[in-house]
């Protein structure tokens, strides 16, 4: 993915129109309407599990493969952001604890 | 919009871009983040650019660059985008009521910029819609001054970290930190237990259906979590969580 290729800088544009119009979406129309009662429930779930389904393959699998091994910095990682989060209640706080687990364990062990 | 003289030359402007102060910091530096780990996860430097010029959305700028990286088609990033922007639809519900008055391209401008932060402050200074023309432009006013600093601090702060990527040796493995990024920003969601339930079966549903092609476990992993809480909703009502 070196230099300019142009289906990604579409997918750039399109993710760009998805801001607007998720940022928008009820002021968009000038009618009023709601959405079914269904879909209203959905938008409390889709969020996470969005994030949840990109997230946990990046830390927990090499490959499509489960690791196979404990010695794989990004779990300790995780967990300590996960457990920073809740200590501290900030995002910052989870990346800066997260990586502060990951760099010594993957540069010091290799892991 | 910030650059219309009707608002920024009213003193909500400046109180807006105040109220935001605070929060410019961490804001910075989620942006910070954001640029190194889209140069380290593989995008070249004009692509990291164009992304923070024009998506301005952390969390979907990061939830993409694994995609893209794996060469997933548009459609499952761009849906895969939208999931993780739902919350800005529930906003949108919210901020109708305070913006109905301006033209639509004036409304879709500003839904643009008004991210997390920007919302939660706006609404926490105005909880009721302004009941006069001039009201209802302070408001506006408050909400451009606002989101201009978020903005800013976001793009610079991103650009920079565009900027210094390059610097840093790959073998640190950086990129992580935007998966860090989205794993703290998943537990703010965390608000309720059927939320959770909903985390947990995304990511099961995501490693076992990882061998499908496309990406689709993604797409898959949605559906079967939103399907299977909402069928517990119904079978055993929740109390309801705002969003």
């Amino acid at each position: 993915m070196n230099g300019i290729d142009f289906w990604t800088l579409g997918v750039i544009v399109g993710l760009a129109v998805v801001t607007v119009v998720a940022r928008s979406f009820f002021f968009i129309s000038s009618q009023s309407w709601q959405l079914p009662d269904w879909a209203q429930r959905g938008l409390q779930y889709a969020p996470i599990a969005a994030l949840s389904a990109v997230v946990i393959p990046e830390i927990i699998t090499v490959q499509g493969e489960l690791v196979s091994t404990w010695q794989d910095a990004r779990l300790y990682a995780a967990a300590a952001g996960v457990a920073a989060y809740f200590w501290r209640r900030g995002v910052l706080t989870t990346i800066l604890v997260g990586m502060a687990v990951y760099l010594p364990l993957r540069l010091g062990l290799g892991w | 919009m910030f650059f219309r003289p009707t608002l920024y030359r009213r003193a909500e402007f400046l109180q807006g871009f105040r109220d935001f102060a605070p929060q410019a910091p961490g804001v910075a530096a989620w942006g910070l983040m954001t640029g190194v780990a889209m140069v380290k996860s593989g995008m070249s430097v004009f692509e990291a650019v164009a992304m923070t010029m024009l998506v301005f959305a952390g969390s979907s700028q990061l939830a993409a660059i694994p995609l893209l990286v794996a060469g997933a088609p548009a459609w499952v990033i761009l849906a895969t985008g939208f999931c993780v922007n739902l919350r800005f639809v529930v906003f949108s519900l919210h901020l109708r009521n305070y913006l109905m008055h301006l033209p639509r391209w004036q409304r879709m401008c500003h839904g643009y910029f008004t991210a997390d932060i920007t919302y939660v402050l706006f609404i926490r200074q105005y909880p009721h819609p302004g009941s006069t023309d001039a009201e209802r432009t302070g408001q506006v006013a408050y909400l451009a001054g606002n989101y201009l600093l978020n903005w800013g601090s976001w793009i610079g702060a991103s650009l920079l970290g565009v900027g210094l990527a390059n610097l840093i040796p790959p073998e640190w493995g950086l990129g992580f930190a935007g998966i860090l990024c989205l794993l703290g920003i998943q537990c703010s969601l965390a608000s309720s237990r059927m939320r959770i339930l909903a985390a947990a079966v995304a990511g099961v549903a995501a490693v076992v259906a990882y061998n499908l092609p496309l990406k689709l476990n993604i797409v898959v992993a949605i559906a079967v979590a939103v399907i299977l809480c909402l069928t517990v909703d119904k079978i055993r009502p929740a109390p309801k969580v705002a969003a």
